[in-house]
């Protein structure tokens, strides 16, 4: 059996003439939390729709190397059928939509679902226990909820499809530090019942911390790559990316905060 | 009084028979963001399917070959025509749907001649008279199904899970490719649920006290446009209220013509194009339209 496992073989992804991705190999083990960093325009948003088969609503096409999940070749497959082989994305962004009630985007996100009827139902009670807020607002336009709301939804939307493997793209973008804890509590929750999850993130902190294993990705190509620990830990990563900064700069900036007033956090 | 009732009640009768091919216009942009001028051909081609048939296998089910038809000719459209232009810019695609529509008026026309068909409808000419009121039974009729669909198909797209596919294609195709809704299936249904609108509303446009089937029913067809665009293009409520607000002023122009003769005459004709300018002057997405927001 070959579980449900993801695995990208050097795959090339172009823009018209540009090339966003080239060459780009990684694999998600069945079960685990894996996580792609990099910063604007490294290509990670481009890597998850080359997954789902969505690029072409964004004028892009793969143009070499493969997508296999559980065994099966996922990139020659349509977006529909991608998610009923249980790939489901959470586009970044979040993307709700926003003139339907919350209940209606639930059901949108079970449309792709292979599942019957008891299978739907399972899977809406599930998203409610994970998000109880959805529940309370289930009536309510989803244009209205909060920003950390929005990203449960979307969370919860594509969790309606029952997936083995969840795409997140960048889950924690514009959300208060607690709110983007809680989502991450929840990522855990989501991996713990058995969905592995491919998350792509710019904050490295937070990724570095669920994920078990790691992945650069720097203007189209990986350029590191080893399990989230050793990542964490090392000079490149921690420089680059948990913005880490030499003993001095910090000391200065610390007297900086007793010479200035400082604004207290707001906390919403 | 009377009178004002009776071309009141006419008016809203015509207005939903309006809002019937409005709201199969709007679904369409709603799917697909084309605008189709194609409809009034498949009107034309749901009313030709059942006025031919009429004669020979009954009324009844002349009429639901001919829904079934124009449903038929609206997902053909869509499959062997809209869909080789996926990714077309919807301007182009509207551009496409007058060739379209070209075409089949031009096919069914000749086929028409200079005749003019009765779709054989169980009402005739006979008239409905409450008090001092009278009202054509096909008024009546037309009002009721015209009713009933309308409230069939907003309950659809309300519930079930066309209707939810729909509502987030229209919003979001992207996402909701994401979400394994298959756009190509979205389309072709919002084509065939315009075209068997489209034909029920053929139906009531060539019964009493129209004379038939004829060539220019196609141009009746194209009041619907006013209807839709004032009360936003992608509004299914906005194509209800257009559709009534041009119903109501046709009916009422035209029945105080003559004492609007310092206007000239047609004035009913026109009407309903005068009230759309006005409240696009004032709302220029419509009653009920979405405002296009872009953040910069």
């Amino acid at each position: 059996m070959g579980g449900a496992a993801l695995e990208v073989r050097d795959l090339v992804v172009g823009y018209g003439p540009v090339r966003a991705l080239r060459a780009v190999s990684l694999e998600v083990p069945e079960g685990s939390v894996v996580t792609v960093l990099g910063g604007n325009g490294a290509g990670k948003s481009t890597l998850l729709r080359a997954i789902s088969r969505a690029l072409s609503f964004h004028g892009g096409a793969v143009t070499g190397g493969t997508v296999h999940f559980g065994g099966r070749p996922l990139h020659s497959l349509p977006p529909d059928r991608v998610v009923a082989a249980g790939v489901s994305q959470v586009p970044e962004g979040r993307q709700v939509f926003a003139r339907m009630t919350v209940d209606d985007n639930l059901r949108a996100g079970a449309l792709g679902s292979r599942g019957d009827r008891p299978a739907k139902a399972a899977a809406l009670r599930r998203v409610r226990e994970l998000f109880p807020v959805l529940a309370e607002r289930s009536g309510q336009r989803a244009g209205l909820l909060s920003g950390g709301e929005q990203q449960m939804l979307a969370v919860g939307r594509a969790l309606m499809a029952s997936p083995r493997l969840l795409l997140l793209d960048e889950p924690s973008l514009g959300l208060a530090p607690l709110m983007a804890a809680r989502i991450a509590d929840t990522i855990r929750e989501i991996n713990s019942q058995g969905t592995s999850v491919l998350l792509v993130e710019q904050n490295a902190a937070l990724a570095l911390r669920l994920a078990s294993y790691a992945y650069v990705l720097e203007v189209g190509e990986i350029t590191l790559s080893g399990p989230a620990d050793e990542l964490a830990a090392s000079d490149e990563v921690r420089r680059r990316y948990l913005g880490v900064v030499d003993e001095d700069a910090a000391a200065d900036a610390s007297q900086a905060d007793t010479t200035h007033p400082v604004l207290s956090r707001w906390e919403g | 009084m009377t009178i004002f009732i009776e071309l009141l009640l006419n008016g809203i009768s015509l207005g939903s028979v309006y809002a019937l091919i409005a709201l199969g216009f709007v679904v369409i942009f709603r799917a697909t963001e084309v605008v189709n001028f194609a409809h009034a051909s498949l009107l034309l081609a749901g009313g030709y399917i059942t006025a031919v048939l009429s004669d020979d296998i009954g009324f009844w089910l002349a009429l639901l070959t001919g829904i079934a038809g124009a449903a038929l000719v609206g997902a053909a459209i869509e499959f062997l025509v809209m869909r080789r232009y996926r990714g077309a810019d919807h301007s182009v695609l509207a551009i496409v749907t007058i060739g379209v529509d070209i075409m089949l008026v031009a096919d069914i026309g000749r086929r028409l001649g200079t005749d003019i068909l009765s779709v054989g409808d169980p009402w005739g000419d006979r008239v409905l008279t409450i008090g001092a009121v009278s009202l054509a039974q096909t008024r009546v009729a037309a009002l009721l199904a015209a009713g009933l669909l309308i409230t069939a198909f907003l309950l659809a797209f309300r519930y079930t899970s066309w209707g939810v596919a729909m509502r987030a294609a229209a919003e979001n195709a992207g996402t909701a490719a994401l979400m394994g809704i298959r756009l190509g299936r979205v389309s072709l249904g919002a084509w065939a649920v315009a075209g068997g609108l489209a034909a029920v509303a053929a139906l009531f446009l060539t019964v009493f006290p129209t004379p038939g089937l004829e060539k220019s029913t196609a141009q009746v067809a194209m009041k619907a446009f006013p209807a839709a665009i004032l009360g936003g293009l992608d509004s299914t409520t906005g194509a209800l209220v257009g559709g009534l607000i041009v119903g109501v002023t046709e009916s009422l122009a035209t029945g105080y013509q003559g004492d609007l003769t310092f206007l000239g005459r047609g004035l009913g004709e026109l009407a309903p194009y005068l009230v759309m300018v006005a409240i696009l002057l004032l709302r220029p997405a419509g009653l009920f339209g979405t405002k296009e927001l872009a953040r910069v």
